[in-house]
């Protein structure tokens, strides 16, 4: 279980648990945080489930592979702390994890 | 004016099944697409990738599945209107009146929405000056390549779209090629072309930028870019022109007012009709309690809605089910010679 806060383009804050195993799109999907669109449930073939992690946190998490940074070239407005929450897995270690989600999805 | 039993907006699995499913009953549709292609997601998001859970198929990729799904429905001869989004829809005395936006008007006494997530419209720049300038100076794709000719065009994207049209416009014109990373998604030998293009001083590259701002009045002068730190680097353009894939817009189905669940058409899952008599939606675009988004529940949607279309189109005939496999019938239908 991890609390992870998802803050909209408009610094408004979710605070959410979202249970191990999850991904951290799922966690917003579920909890129905605006934000994240998610069009392809999950399968990584729409970029619309884009956030900027957090500087502090974007090394806890595994390298990317080449499919996820194929893909974040058509989100919206990547930067380098970009990642698809698709494929951001939740566990403990994740427990006060800040992200940000863009102004829009595509 | 087209007149139809059916009309059927989006040409992915799911609609191409239903096609079969009212074919066999005797009704016939009309089916639009706004795509250059059928197969909805599986021919534009996954074609090579493998499918393993269609009844009776252990595996077969998105493409084959379409390809598959067309053959089926050959013996109908169902019109497909591609390159065209619906746009509107209007009760016309106990029919509906649907239109195109290319204007083509249809009318049917039911609509199947099998629209998906949307439809697949290009992605654009995040920049409000960019849709002021939209097909006069921003691009999303190329119609006649004459139009760039001897002009100052700035290219962004990462994957072949981008580099199959910097390769073609550098024979005529000035092109510079902007993408987020130095890395290129497209093939090797388009990578390769590209690499050696801005070798001979055929193409400029400049990466890793991002479009920043544009700028002009009543036309483009030039943009300025981007990178992560910040550094911004000015250039002179006529034209741009954006290639970062498509994503799916529900768009005008949000406009028709059918009562909507988070980007979702409610459904009875007696005959998938919506809150408007005469309007179905099956497939991913539709919901009800316990809805999973599979390509087969989509197919079961499909020959359900079909059944609910036949009361509308033939009020005055009974609806009898009959079997593929032992009705006459049918097989009139398919074209197979009388046994
Ligand atoms: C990577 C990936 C892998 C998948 N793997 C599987 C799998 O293994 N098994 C499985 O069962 N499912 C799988 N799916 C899900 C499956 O592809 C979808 O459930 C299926 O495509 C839904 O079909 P559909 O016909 O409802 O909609 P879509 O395939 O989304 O087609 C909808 C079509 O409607 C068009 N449209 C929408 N609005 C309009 C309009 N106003 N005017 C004109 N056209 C319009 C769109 O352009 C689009 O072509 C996968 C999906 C993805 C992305
Ligand atoms: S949900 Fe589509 S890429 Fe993540």
């Amino acid at each position: 279980m991890a609390k992870i806060t998802y803050i909209e383009h408009t610094n408004k804050k979710h605070i959410v648990e979202v249970p191990n195993n999850m991904s951290v799109m799922e966690g917003a999907v579920q909890n129905n945080i605006p934000g994240i669109d998610a069009d392809c449930g999950g399968s990584m073939a729409c970029a619309t489930c884009h956030v900027y992690i957090d500087e502090k946190w974007f090394d806890k998490f595994k390298k990317k592979d080449e499919g996820e940074e194929d893909m974040l070239d058509m989100a919206y407005q990547p930067n380098k702390f970009s990642r698809l929450s698709c494929q951001l897995l939740v566990s403990d270690e994740l427990d006060g994890l800040i992200l940000r989600m863009p102004s829009k999805q595509g | 004016m087209i007149t139809t039993d059916v009309l059927i907006i989006g040409a992915g699995p799911t609609a191409l099944f239903a096609v079969q499913q009212l074919g066999l009953i005797g009704l016939k549709a009309e089916v639009v697409d706004n795509l250059d292609k059928v197969g909805g997601q599986c021919s534009e998001l996954y074609p090579d990738k493998p499918i393993y859970d269609i009844p009776a198929i252990p595996e077969c990729t998105g493409e084959t599945l379409t390809k598959n799904l067309m053959k089926q429905i050959e013996p109908f001869n169902t019109n497909i209107h591609l390159n065209e989004r619906v746009d509107q829809l209007a009760k016309e005395g106990t029919k509906w009146k649907i239109t195109t936006n290319r204007k083509k008007v249809f009318i049917a006494s039911s609509i199947i929405i099998a629209g998906g997530v949307g439809s697949f419209e290009p992605r654009k720049f995040p920049l409000k000056k960019a849709e002021k300038f939209e097909d006069s100076g921003v691009f999303y794709s190329i119609k006649d390549k004459k139009y760039f000719d001897k002009k100052k065009i700035c290219i962004f994207g990462g994957g072949d779209s981008a580099l199959d049209w910097s390769i073609e416009l550098s024979k005529n014109s000035k092109v510079v090629l902007v993408h987020r990373r130095s890395e290129f998604r497209g093939t090797p030998k388009n990578v390769e072309t590209v690499k050696k293009l801005e070798k001979d001083g055929k193409i400029q590259i400049e990466t890793p930028y991002q479009i920043n701002s544009i700028e002009g009045d009543d036309k483009i002068k030039a943009i300025t870019i981007k990178d992560d730190e910040g550094k911004i680097k000015k250039i002179d353009v006529d034209y741009i022109l954006g290639f970062f894939g498509l994503v799916m817009k529900l768009g005008p189905i949000a406009e028709w007012g059918l009562n909507l669940d988070k980007k979702h058409i409610p459904v009875s899952t007696e005959n998938f009709q919506t809150d408007k008599e005469g309007i179905f939606a099956i497939g991913d675009i539709c919901t009800y309690p316990g809805k999973i988004k599979l390509i087969l529940s989509g197919f079961h949607e499909g020959a359900l809605a079909a059944r609910g279309c036949f009361k509308l189109a033939r009020p005055n005939e009974k609806y009898r089910h009959e079997f593929t496999t032992t009705s006459k019938t049918i097989h009139e239908r398919l074209g197979k010679k009388k046994s």
